[in-house]
């Protein structure tokens, strides 16, 4: 597989090329966030950033997307009969994600694309996707990929690697669709040995970055009704607001609503991002609802996340380590805490 | 590609209202398109989601059975957004039907053992789907004695009252009738709730596998009953629901532990559930 080394200059030239055939899209500096753009309108990349403060998850699977289209005028011969919504799946690429982003695909692919069903929505996008990874030369405090079966430098699920030398990028190839991807980008020189050493000491670097310790190794033979009965589930969920920032930030959350709307005589069928936290979520139309509580919502995401997804799959949590539902939870509740209680229970 | 999450188009063919308080009401659905009836081949004991432009869906058990043709059936309560402008819609009206979804009663099992089919009030539906397919001439030799205990409130709440009256006669089944209470005193049934009813009909647990469908309260004291009947948890069926959103186990709400009840159930021993979170 090919692997380049581009000036700064000339890859930000070459993506801008590559803009002919693909939909870029990079982290764009958005007031004190990252936030992953199209590269429209003049919008700049910026790679040097910790990570983006929404996942990119929205990129394969949007926020709001419509599913089918229909026709509420009764003098229409198709009036109330539903009609698939147009969309792109022309190619994507998404520039400067990191690795535990990508790693968090591969997490929820188990989800969407399985032996039984397969969500179109989610295949197509996903399979019009070109990913394009930057290694994390500095990791977060609230970083803990290694922990969760990543790494700063991990090239899994992905198409290609950047990394950051300074002054350049060395950018390699992974797959036929990255090696498509670096054959489309003008300039860049073959990587030489100088340019692959550096990159070796700076992914042992930032390995060495990440001290926290989250073990998950028990998880696994755990009785699932003993950890559900287990006595702190109350008190790790005292603090919480149910504000589902949690969820919402999460690359590995996919929980959906489906909702009609509709404009005068049409309206569209729409798949939402949905939340565990919140109580709507599992209410019955008899008034009845097994998760009214605050902690029971909270156990279900934590349950979910270390231990329902480990059991239904058997290959590791559904957590890929990015550390924001840490960084950005209101009043504190941490994951790495909740795992290590529910690892040593 | 294919999209699981596309309805077939299909008419309203007819419609009545079961109860006194008309608040249940059975639809009959024509497909649209004559080739997809067979596309939504089912088993007694699936669901589908009910589908209508501008409102939703919901998902419901499948009231008829397989061995009718022609069109599929179901029983809905009036109770939220869909379900009441579904009441409010008429024959010939087009909506649609996305299915069919879920696991359905463990039919290989049965064959062979005496059947025990207990229901309460509007949860009667994927059992008349049952007892329907148990009773066609192709597959009545497959089970030994079918019983059937059927309760509601009274007598006026009572589903498919026609065929009730019809399976009574029978002599290849045994049905029992039963109503909480009533004042009419040309009641020729049973009066009590369900759970006494079964502890006086049924006798024996002996090669017999009892399916249990009806409200928690109702579910709640018929499990003893058959407990003590000597019905192991392995041969208690129940069927569970859930507010549900795609129906294929992808949306993550109706999950009860690592079971998700639209793909994994609705269909669960008392096995099953004996293993999962009681959060349902």
């Amino acid at each position: 597989m090919t692997a380049k080394i581009f000036s700064k200059k000339e890859w930000t030239q070459a993506l801008e090329e590559l803009k002919q055939a693909y939909r870029v899209f990079a982290p764009v500096k958005d007031g004190d966030f990252h936030t992953f753009m199209p590269l429209e309108n003049g919008k700049q990349p910026d790679f040097d950033y910790p990570n983006s403060r929404l996942s990119p998850k929205s990129l394969v699977y949007p926020e709001s997307e419509r599913m089918f289209e229909f026709s509420l005028d009764e003098s229409d011969s198709d009036a109330y009969i539903l009609k698939e919504a147009p969309k792109d799946f022309s190619p994507q690429a998404v520039v400067g994600i990191r690795p535990c982003d990508s790693h968090a695909f591969q997490i929820v692919k188990r989800n969407f694309d399985n032996p039984e069903y397969q969500d179109p929505y989610w295949v197509q996008h996903f399979e019009s996707t070109t990913l394009v990874g930057l290694g994390c030369n500095t990791p977060c405090s609230t970083c803990f990929c290694t922990e969760v079966g990543g790494d700063p430098f991990s090239e899994h699920g992905l198409d290609a690697l950047m990394i950051d030398l300074g002054e350049s990028y060395l950018v390699k190839a992974l797959t036929d669709k990255g090696e498509a991807f670096l054959n489309s980008a003008s300039g860049g020189n073959s990587a030489d040995d100088a340019g692959l050493q550096k990159a070796e000491e700076l992914a042992a670097s930032a390995r060495e970055q990440i001290k926290v310790s989250v073990p998950t190794d028990k998880l696994q033979d755990k009785v699932a009704t003993d950890l559900f009965e287990a006595p702190f589930w109350e008190e790790v969920a005292f603090a919480c607001l149910n504000c589902g920032t949690c969820t919402y930030l999460c690359p590995t959350c996919w929980c959906f609503d489906i909702q009609d709307e509709i404009s005068g005589k049409r309206g569209d069928r729409i798949r939402n991002w949905d939340s565990c936290m919140f109580p709507l979520f599992t209410l019955h139309g008899s008034g009845h609802n097994p998760r009214d509580q605050k902690h029971q919502r909270v156990r279900q995401r934590f349950m979910h996340k270390l231990k329902y997804y480990v059991d239904k799959y058997q290959d590791g949590v559904q957590c890929s380590g990015c550390g924001r539902c840490v960084r950005y939870c209101p009043v504190n509740i941490d994951i790495r805490e909740v795992c290590r209680k529910m690892n040593e229970f | 590609m294919e999209n699981p999450y596309l309805p077939y188009p299909v008419r309203i063919d007819s419609i009545v209202t079961e109860t006194e308080d008309r608040n249940l009401k059975t639809f009959r659905f024509v497909f649209i398109n004559p080739e997809d009836e067979e596309k939504f081949a089912y088993t007694p004991g699936q669901f589908a989601e009910l589908s209508i432009a501008g409102k939703g869906e919901i998902p419901i058990g499948i009231a008829s059975s397989p061995t009718e043709k022609g069109f599929v059936a179901f029983t809905v309560n009036k109770t939220g957004v869909v379900t009441t402008h579904l009441h409010n819609m008429k024959e010939g009206d087009v909506m649609g039907i996305r299915g069919p979804l879920g696991n359905w009663y463990p039919w290989e099992e049965m064959e062979g053992k005496n059947v025990v089919i207990i229901g309460g009030g509007f949860a009667f539906t994927t059992l008349r789907s049952s007892i329907i397919y148990m009773l066609h001439p192709d597959n009545r030799p497959k089970f030994k004695d079918i019983t059937v205990v059927y309760g509601a409130r009274n007598p006026g709440m009572l589903l498919y009252r026609d065929e009730l009256a019809q399976w009574e006669q029978r002599d290849d089944m045994d049905m029992h009738i039963t109503v909480d209470g009533t004042d009419d005193p040309d009641w020729k049934y049973n009066v009590g709730f369900v759970p006494a009813i079964t502890e006086d009909k049924i006798t024996s647990a002996d090669n017999a596998i009892a399916t249990v469908c009806g409200p928690p309260i109702m579910i709640r004291f018929t499990q003893p009953v058959l407990e003590k009947l000597g019905f192991p948890p392995e041969r208690i069926i129940l069927s569970l629901e859930m507010r549900m959103k795609c129906g294929i186990g992808i949306c993550g709400r109706c999950n009860i532990g690592d079971q998700y009840v639209c793909k994994d159930g609705p269909v669960f021993t008392l096995a099953q559930l004996k293993q999962l979170p009681g959060e349902y």
